[in-house]
């Protein structure tokens, strides 16, 4: 997994509640057996105006001019402004991998969908908890001036706005540890394979049903 | 020792190791796996140079993307041996998308490279991963359950804690039979009173989202309890558990009592004879102490809780069947007003339109929510002796699998469905999320007994109404919503 610490990056605004990770890849798409490629299809049927379906060149399909990340002014930007509840519904991972892909390294909404939330750490994906107010007031600051960049510090648990407006958020330790170092969460749940390994033995005795063979 | 909440002991029996801050990793007793969410966490494992910790801990077994059309014949009712390994390829072949069919392959190559019970296409014991788990007993109390997959909470009725997980998470499952996780805040959700006729687990899991909204359980574990719940058999619990994640929650549960017992006994996978008592007497501990302390509490009166249909794009647009299509002036909350206006307009609906005036053109019985037998059963006390209204172009009974399939037939409800004009068909998820052929067409309006609503979840364009399996067979003869109390008195 890539390290996340700092970010400096442009903001698009997605001013609707409730995005469901259907919406943020369509299920077409959930039949790959790989991890990468999902950037083109990312909000595919709000993106563009026909019918998407993996395999297919998506420079030539028509674009829905009216969304919000086909305006020119929101190209190459790397945090997603939401609403709450954000991510919810199915767990495919595919939608954070497809907003990775497309270039998103942090997603900032008054709360999120506690699977989707997850599976952002596991992709270096900072998701990052506001107040309604502030992320009320960010949707503002970000329609209002064009070229809207917002800097994410990890280590100081800060966002902060080009007028030098610093907004803490909260973190767990451990999450954070594991994203400022790239940490592969399997490797370091082996270090304690010993312990896995006297639970299991543990239970065995006391719940052998648990361990018939599937 | 302080009074615990179930979800509390399922927690303590289960951790490991704890992070100083909190973050536990969690040791899991039963390891579900399909094809959509596993390719990429077996390739992780292979690169890694990984093996699975615990083979027998999974149970694996395609359901998104097999076709519900096409079982051969004389397929039906035999669990998968070598003899019929070439109806299966001829079946399998019968996948039309080639991705598809890769991703099919891809689970069966896993399975067998590393050693993994399966249930393949043309296995009776085939179906919803979310049915066969409890259906052959591999689903038990005191488990901890874990698949790729947001509707692992429907395990949960079984006073089992179960998540869904994303695929990092599967290989991280994989890899060390452990899910690194932090524990969330107890929510209890309490139905008291009795239910009315023709009110079902169904509508109570819509009701409770209709008043938390789908945030709503965010941060918590549900525990469904109260008169109303203990009166649900097994079949309704798991409906009930199955929308827990519509609430936000990632697991949802109820406690053991003597339904769960009757239930598991005898199945495949349950304990035998001399383990069965020493196991019955540890699961009847599984239930909420008296005094025990929650984070939040929802109330509910079972009895006042009507037939629920939802009108827009997200399971907490719901209303009840003699409400109407709310009016987005009357919200003052300006977020909330402009996600009905784009609910309205992706749905096609106009405000203040009565629910029992939309009419159909689809209907969708089946998925994880309502395929069980009792959903068939109540759908097929609906559809008897009746026909599909000409205005509804399809009706889709899809079971959940296999053997809830012949368990149908040896009922004779599939005598009753197709004599109404309704399709039977072949086990798995089929319309409830369109991977496979079976979806909605642009426009295309559709009474569902599956559990999300969001755009294009059915098929782009596709217009869904969650229902209970009971309004979904009355909306199929009338070919509008319809009061299903009303009905029933009828028939009275
Ligand atoms: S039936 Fe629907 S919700 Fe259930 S597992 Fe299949 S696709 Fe998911």
């Amino acid at each position: 997994m890539d390290k996340f610490t700092r970010l400096e990056g442009l903001v698009a605004p997605l001013d609707r509640a409730n995005v469901d990770t259907d919406a943020i890849i369509p299920k077409q798409f959930l039949k790959s057996i790989k991890r990468s490629g999902f950037g083109p299809n990312l909000f595919d049927e709000w993106r563009y105006l026909d019918h998407g379906e993996p395999g297919q060149d998506c420079s030539n399909r028509p674009l829905n001019k009216d969304f919000v990340l086909n305006q020119p002014r929101y190209q190459g930007a790397q945090i997603l402004l939401a609403r709450e509840n954000f991510g919810c519904g199915s767990s495919r991972e595919h939608a954070p991998w497809a907003l990775l892909d497309y270039g998103f390294r942090a997603v900032i909404a008054p709360s999120f969908a506690d699977i989707f939330f997850n599976n952002c750490f596991k992709n270096g994906i900072l998701p990052i908890v506001l107040d309604a107010d502030d992320v009320d007031r960010l949707f503002k600051e970000t329609a209002a001036s064009e070229g809207y960049r917002l800097t994410v510090d990890l280590e100081r648990q800060l966002v902060t706005t080009p007028g030098g407006h610093s907004i803490s958020f909260e973190v767990d330790h451990f999450r954070k540890y594991c994203l400022l170092n790239g940490f592969d969460d399997i490797g370091l749940t082996l270090q304690h394979a010993e312990k896995i390994k006297a639970y299991e033995e543990q239970r065995r005795q006391t719940e052998p049903w648990v361990f018939t063979n599937a | 020792m302080s009074a615990q909440t179930l979800y509390d002991k399922l927690w303590q029996s289960h951790v490991v190791h704890t992070e100083p801050d909190g973050t536990a990793l969690l040791y899991i007793d039963r390891h579900l796996v399909h094809e959509v969410t596993s390719p990429q966490a077996f390739e992780g494992l292979r690169l890694a140079g990984r093996k699975p910790w615990r083979a027998a801990s999974i149970l694996a077994v395609p359901d998104h993307n097999v076709p519900t059309t096409g079982l051969p014949k004389e397929q039906a009712g035999v669990q998968l041996s070598e003899a019929a390994e070439k109806i299966y390829q001829r079946w399998f072949k019968s996948i039309e998308d080639p991705i598809a069919r890769l991703q099919v392959e891809t689970l069966d190559q896993n399975c067998t490279e590393f050693g993994i019970t399966e249930f393949r296409m043309g296995d009776v014991r085939q179906g919803i991963v979310h049915v066969i788990g409890p259906e052959q007993g591999a689903t038990l109390p005191g488990m901890t359950v874990v698949c790729g997959d947001s509707h692992t909470s429907t395990h949960g009725a079984f006073g089992a804690l179960a998540h869904g997980i994303g695929t990092s998470e599967v290989e991280h499952v994989l890899a060390t039979q452990c899910l690194l996780q932090k524990k969330s805040k107890a929510m209890l959700v309490r139905v008291e009173g009795v239910l009315g006729k023709g009110v079902t687990a169904k509508d109570i899991a819509l009701a409770v989202i209709g008043q938390i909204g789908t945030a709503g359980g965010n941060g918590y574990a549900i525990e469904f309890g109260g008169a109303a719940i203990r009166a649900l058999s097994m079949e309704g619990r798991m409906t009930l558990c199955n929308m827990a994640i519509e609430a936000g929650a990632r697991a949802g549960m109820v406690a053991v009592d003597d339904t769960t017992i009757n239930y598991i006994k005898g199945r495949p996978f349950a304990p035998k004879a001399d383990l069965w008592d020493k196991a019955t007497a540890y699961w009847r501990t599984l239930v909420s102490d008296q005094g025990a302390h929650f984070d939040a509490l929802v109330e509910l009166d079972g009895a006042a809780i009507k037939p629920q249909v939802t009108w827009g794009t997200s399971p907490e647009m719901v209303t009840t069947v003699d409400g109407k299509v709310p009016d987005p002036l009357a919200e003052a909350d300006a977020v909330k007003r402009s996600g009905i206006e784009r609910a309205l307009a992706y749905m096609g609906l106009q405000a203040n339109t009565p629910i029992i005036e939309i009419a159909v053109d689809k209907v969708f019985i089946g998925s994880c929510t309502n395929s069980r037998i009792e959903d068939l059963r109540a759908a097929a006390a609906i559809a008897r002796g009746k026909r599909k209204a000409t205005n509804v172009k399809q009706v889709l009974v899809v079971p959940g699998s296999g053997l809830v399939k012949q368990q149908a037939e040896q009922e004779g409800l599939d005598k009753i469905f197709v004599e109404a004009g309704f399709e039977w068909r072949d086990p798995g998820c089929s319309m409830c999320l369109a991977m496979n052929a079976d979806r909605l067409e642009p426009g295309e309006r559709c009474a569902s007994t599956s559990n999300r609503n969001f755009e294009g979840r059915q098929g782009q364009g596709g217009r869904t109404h969650l229902v209970s399996p009971e309004m979904a067979a009355a909306a199929a003869i009338a070919g509008h919503f319809v009061d299903v109390r009303e009905l029933m008195s009828e028939v009275k």
